[in-house]
């Protein structure tokens, strides 16, 4: 594991802050915005670039998982910096079937708004959010880019939603 | 900072009955590993944990529990399943070694071919693989490796703890060690 003891790690959102909305483009001719999921829970994945090895791993774990998000009727999104040819390739090489959303002009806009913007490289953080049916920030988490966070916190604020609806 | 934090532990504990396991139920010392056939860095640790199992002897209880990532590993969750059709003709670690030690051959016929070379019942082997019998025992251990923080393959748990260092033998064997000694 590399060393985590010195990083700079952006502060996410908080829980309980309204998810900034926004629109991005999810295929070459088609866009999503995030007011399209109100009505259900919302995972948004930051994750820094497509290719690389962590990224890679910690998408094929979630498309793993996508059955159980789905038993939380939840959306789960991917959002990086890279073009949508990009992420287009790289979810066919991979085998991905949940959205990767391309944050890439301006460039990491949305990041910044979610404050997970690195901007010495050029890319987010691996930051996780879990936003509720109502827009509601309910999780969220910035894991030191070199390691993968894994799912078991996903599932957790997805069930903490349920015990609290 | 992250708003949540918690530590990465086993979430199911080891248990004699369901787990896979080798060594002593007293051992000083339980490794679990969530592993994934198909894939090189499970491969590449194979020969280690065979090390510090044999440098250890009776100090260490191992355990392994299925982690296929079938997005990156197409033929992880049918090797993961004739591991556990073997498991339910009692052997499943010889099955466990074949597949590490062939990691590149894990077709469906290569498959039954190790259970043929195994001497198992053949026809209950291909029956179980083809009605998926044992996916649901594969599936409960994905899910057990998600909810202890394993986000990839290998993860190895020492007492229960995930150990987040390398699993090179002597990084691997000191952390056993320690373990047993603390």
């Amino acid at each position: 594991m590399p060393d985590t003891s010195v990083d700079h790690r952006a502060a996410p959102l908080p829980p309980g802050t309204e998810a900034p909305d926004f629109r991005l483009p999810s295929t070459p001719d088609q866009t999503l915005s995030l007011m399209e999921f109100r009505g259900q829970p919302v995972i948004l994945v930051f994750y820094p670039e497509d290719w690389s090895p962590v990224c890679s791993d910690q998408l094929a774990l979630y498309q793993e998982l996508l059955p159980e998000f789905q038993k939380f009727n939840a959306e789960l999104l991917g959002i990086s910096v890279d073009g949508i040819w990009s992420h287009l390739a790289f979810a066919k090489d991979r085998n991905l079937e949940f959205p990767l959303l391309a944050d890439f002009e301006p460039k990491g806009e949305v990041a910044r708004t979610y404050q997970v913007y690195r901007a010495a490289d050029g890319t987010s953080e691996r930051a996780l959010y879990v936003i509720d049916a109502d827009g509601i920030v309910r999780w969220s988490y910035v894991s030191p880019v070199g390691i993968n966070p894994g799912a078991d916190g996903i599932l957790r604020a997805l069930e903490s939603l349920e015990d609290g609806a | 900072m992250s708003t949540t934090q918690w530590e990465s532990v086993l979430a199911v504990p080891v248990d004699e009955a369901r787990d896979h396991i080798q060594g002593p139920p007293d051992a000083p010392v339980t490794l679990v590993e969530y592993g994934d056939y198909q894939c090189p860095y499970c491969g590449a640790a194979y020969p280690i944990v065979k090390e510090v199992q044999a440098r250890l002897a009776d100090g260490l209880r191992f355990v392994f529990r299925n982690f296929p990532i079938t997005t990156a590993h197409p033929r992880a969750e049918q090797a993961a399943e004739a591991a556990e059709a073997a498991a339910a003709q009692g052997r499943f670690w010889e099955m466990h070694d074949l597949l590490y030690e062939n990691q590149k051959r894990l077709r469906d016929e290569d498959l039954h071919g190790y259970a043929e070379q195994l001497g198992l019942d053949v026809e209950r082997f291909d029956h179980d693989l083809a009605e998926h019998a044992h996916a649901p025992r594969v599936r409960e251990d994905f899910m057990s490796g998600v909810r202890s923080g394993v986000n990839g393959t290998p993860t190895f748990y020492i007492n229960g703890a995930r150990h987040d260092d390398s699993y090179d033998f002597e990084t691997l064997l000191a952390a056993l060690q320690r373990a047993a000694a603390a």
